[in-house]
């Protein structure tokens, strides 16, 4: 059977490329334009999640301030949790994936377009189901973690905790099929000579954050059915009188949770070490230990769960084992911390904004390392846990990691996705104010935390010497936000009067630079034949790479013996590594031209909106279930039959209509 | 291989596209990952089986008859063994079924052989239609068990074994459900314009789903049933 290696060919397709309006946006399986979709939405979820923190931080700011109810403070706080992981840091990587993984591997798209639109309007709908709890006045009030049985329906009787369900279970689906396209594509879609010890480092931390959404979702997805039917359907998952285990949520939700933290910080890790090399003018030190770090945190992430767990008594041997496998986790992240100091070690660096927030998030990411390291210990995790010594810690990862890894990738990628700069003078400013107001506001919860102050308290007493550090951090939250607010306003005025990027402003070794900026909707006119990790510095600069692997003999798929420079046979005796030769052998850089899909002749996927559709119809779907709880069986049973037919109906269109037209 | 390869490079700039990294259609590496993503969701469901198993305060219980006191009518063993492990074994020769189908669709465009049998394993319809009617009935053996079981005063409420029983073999029976949707709609269209080779991927695919489907159903049936 051979479905296999060649595709048939295909004509020529009505092009889109240049046009704009919103229905070339609702209509669009561009891997770019979705991955746009995704920083604007994610962007402004970042925004939402971060007003939200400011109310906490106000209300916190002095001991017995009523700026908020306590039950206010709930909803603000679990939501402030839920849209930063699951709205912000997520979608942020999300939105990188999309750009970036077709570009690094050489492909022209990703592997199921219109699955990724899908992927992207479910994101979209599900956030604004999740969100529009706020306007009846039902926001989710219990902790992004949910615990059961505080979560089901005797003791949170109202709407706020379904809105939560509900919408986690939306997000799950984008995520999980966004997961099963990405894996394809960076399994199936890499360029001749693209093998995998050659991909870029942040492919490679997306490849394995994949297989933990692959293999983590699921398991909440089940934590999530049980406490669905635990609230509608009356089963006793959660129901500790009818003999249930109160710790069954626990188990499920942080089998998920701990992978869902390697899920926020690895895209970041990633973006990080494109960085550091690009401005570094050095290859990444330690290729091959980088890529076996992160499969191993990966692997290990799912063998440390119950460390969230310390405070439930597990017992000694519970307690060891998750506490040996935490501090196991800390020798791959060394690895890493390591390895990128290594990198910066003797090269000539250009201290960019990128090269700032990354070289921030290898200080900052350090710090929340090792406070992670004392949580690692159950006897001095039992003192610390639920206190504001954890907020610190994971705010120190999550915020002084994730994030400063992510404003890093915006500072390094605009250019690619906008073809202008930033302005680093601004970026400078917001650098300088987010590094000193994560530290300002995160640094003295770890002294607040180990007076005893706990976390999810919505005030606090007078004379317990937790005043001015509660002061600190707000003051420090005040800071964020005028830095965030200064790269907003860099973010919206560089999209006209930032310089011109050209391909490759930075000098960078990986594919993506070697293409014009934007890309055109095709990527690559001619796909590239990748002979090294930095094919770009293969070209323009070949002394960089001179120590790294290069093939040096036949590849059957790069078609081209590089030694000598005949086609199809292996090289009884290769020559070695000289890079001229290298640059030869079919790597080249791509100018702009204008010329449309349709010009070259390159088939590429027709626009649709059944992607969309299809998304909607599962969104009204899943809605429906609210009006269970409300007792409106009609009206219920109607909303979910719609939703699923306009579901059904979209996804049998999307499935009988060929991707691009034959030829 | 490296011929087709060799004669695609050198047209790179014009038509059709690359060959993939791995020669494999991306459907089938896709399937993979999904099918990873479900052994998952079935472990979650089939662990927290597993962790209730003997916790349900009141009757009736899987392998066990529950007497006064603790019952106040007598409640017998509920799971019903022989008729389970007749529908296993129908689930089971769906299975058989699927793969004479893919094979069937396989070889389409090869000459008919002689001889009645012969001709029926070349059927792609019969042998669709098979797999969806076994998948059927499957279900109907399912629809009966939960019937009996709530005649008997086991619904999703009763206790923590109806909770965990029903939900896992609940969400079995739906992705079954589903499976034969997906082959009516293979038949849908074999009867609107022939099922050929260039098809057999997307059989493939489908009967891959099946497959999981059918083992995930062998997991549960030692596990839930046969193990006391």
């Amino acid at each position: 059977m051979a479905t296999t290696a060649t595709a048939p060919a295909y004509g020529p397709t009505d092009s889109y490329v240049g046009k704009s309006g919103i229905w070339a946006w609702l209509t669009t399986v561009d891997h770019k334009r979705i991955g746009t979709l995704y920083l604007f939405t994610s962007l402004f979820f970042f925004i939402v999640g971060g007003l939200e923190a400011g109310m906490i931080r106000w209300q916190l700011a002095g001991p017995n301030k009523h700026v908020l109810s306590a039950e206010a403070y709930n909803q603000m706080f679990t939501m402030h949790g839920t849209t930063m992981i699951f709205l912000a840091v997520m979608p942020l990587s999300a939105a990188f994936f999309n750009y970036l993984i077709p570009l690094q591997i050489g492909a022209r798209d990703v592997a199921f377009p219109r699955l990724n639109a899908f992927s992207y309007w479910v994101y979209l709908f599900g956030a604004m189901f999740m969100n529009f709890s706020w306007f009846i006045g039902a926001a989710p009030n219990g902790g992004w973690f949910g615990y059961a049985p505080l979560t089901t329906m005797q003791f949170s009787p109202g709407l706020n905790i379904d809105f939560w369900v509900i919408g986690l279970q939306i997000l799950g689906v984008s995520s999980l099929a966004a997961a099963f396209n990405f894996i394809t594509t960076i399994i199936n879609m890499r360029a001749p000579g693209m093998n995998l010890m050659r991909m870029g480092m942040f492919t490679w931390n997306a490849f394995v954050v994949q297989f933990l959404l692959v293999l983590a979702f699921p398991v909440i997805t089940i934590a999530l059915v049980f406490l669905l039917f635990d609230r509608f359907f009356g089963t006793n998952f959660y129901t500790i009188a009818a003999g249930a285990d109160p710790l069954l949520w626990q188990h499920l939700f942080w089998i998920f949770g701990h992978p869902e933290v390697y899920i926020l910080i690895l895209p970041a890790f990633g973006l990080t070490s494109e960085i550091i090399p690009a401005f570094s003018r050095k290859p990444i030190f330690g290729y091959p230990v980088m890529v076996y770090a992160t499969m191993l945190i990966a692997f290990l992430g799912f063998g440390v769960w119950a460390h969230h767990m310390f405070a439930v008594g597990m017992g000694p041997i519970g307690d060891t084992v998750f506490g040996v496998t935490t501090l196991l986790i800390a020798i791959p992240t060394g690895v890493k911390i390591f390895n990128w100091i290594f990198t910066m070690w003797g090269g000539s660096i250009r201290f960019s904004t990128a090269m700032k927030f990354a070289i921030g998030l290898v200080a900052l990411f350090t710090i929340g390392g090792i406070s992670g390291v004392m949580h690692a210990s159950p006897p001095a995790d039992l003192q610390q846990t639920d206190t504001y010594f954890v907020v610190a810690h994971f705010h120190y990862v999550l915020f002084g990691g994730s994030m400063m890894g992510i404003f890093g990738g915006i500072y390094f990628y605009y250019p690619k996705m906008t073809g202008r700069l930033l302005s680093e003078k601004l970026g400078t400013w917001h650098f300088w104010l987010t590094f000193v107001g994560m530290n300002l506001t995160f640094f003295p919860m770890h002294f607040s935390g180990l007076l005893g102050m706990p976390r999810r308290i919505y005030t606090y007493e007078a004379g317990q010497g937790l005043e001015t550090f509660n002061l600190l951090s707000s003051i420090g939250t005040a800071v964020l936000m005028v830095g965030t607010l200064i790269f907003i306003v860099n973010f919206f005025r560089s999209f006209k009067a930032g310089a011109i990027a050209g391909n490759d402003p930075w000098g960078g070794g990986t594919l993506e630079w070697s293409i014009p900026s934007p890309p055109p909707e095709y990527n690559f006119a001619r796909i590239p034949r990748v002979t090294s990790r930095y094919p770009m510095w293969d070209v323009k600069t070949p002394a960089l790479t001179a120590e790294v692997p290069h093939t040096v003999k036949g590849d059957t798929r790069l078609d081209v013996d590089v030694a000598s420079k005949h086609t199809g046979h292996a090289h009884p005796n290769p020559v070695g590594n000289e890079p001229k030769q290298v640059a030869e052998s079919g790597m080249h850089i791509e100018l702009a031209t204008g010329e449309s899909a349709k010009d070259l002749g390159i088939p590429m996927p027709n626009p649709t909106i059944k992607p969309l559709l299809c998304a909607a119809g599962m969104v009204i779907m899943f809605s429906g279930l609210l009006f269970i709880h409300k007792n409106n069986m009609p009206l219920a049973l109607a909303t979910i039959m719609g939703g699923a037919l306009i579901m059904i109906v979209s996804l049998y269109g999307w499935l009988l209509t060929p991707l691009e037209d034959a030829h | 291989m490296a011929h087709a390869a060799a004669a695609h490079s050198a047209h790179d700039t014009t038509h059709g596209h690359p060959p993939t990294s791995t020669g494999l259609d991306n459907k089938k590496i896709a399937i993979w990952a999904f099918i990873g993503s479900e052994c998952m969701l079935f472990a979650s469901l089939i662990s927290t089986y597993l962790i209730y198993k003997g916790r349900s305060l009141v009757g009736p219980y899987p392998h066990e008859a529950c007497l006064p006191p603790v019952c106040s009518t007598p409640l017998k063993a509920i799971l019903n063994i022989p008729v389970t492990s007749a529908s296993t074994f129908v689930l089971l020769m769906s299975s058989l079924a699927m793969v004479l189908a893919l094979s069937a669709v396989e070889m389409k465009d090869q000459p008919m052989p002689q001889g009645f049998g012969a001709r029926l394993l070349r059927s792609s319809r019969l042998w669709l239609w098979m797999t969806a009617l076994l998948g059927t009935t499957f279900l109907g053996f399912q629809a009966f068990e939960f019937t009996s079981f709530v005649h008997e005063g086991l619904t999703l409420r009763t206790n923590l074994f109806g909770s965990s029983f029903f939900t896992l073999t609940g969400f079995h029976g739906a992705h079954v459900t589903v499976g034969v949707l997906w082959l009516l709609t293979l038949l849908a269209i074999d009867y609107r314009r022939g099922l050929g080779p260039k098809d057999a991927l997307n059989v493939d695919i489908a009967a891959l789903y099946w497959h999981f489907v059918d083992v995930v159903w062998i997991a549960i049936f030692t596990l839930v049933y046969l193990i006391k």
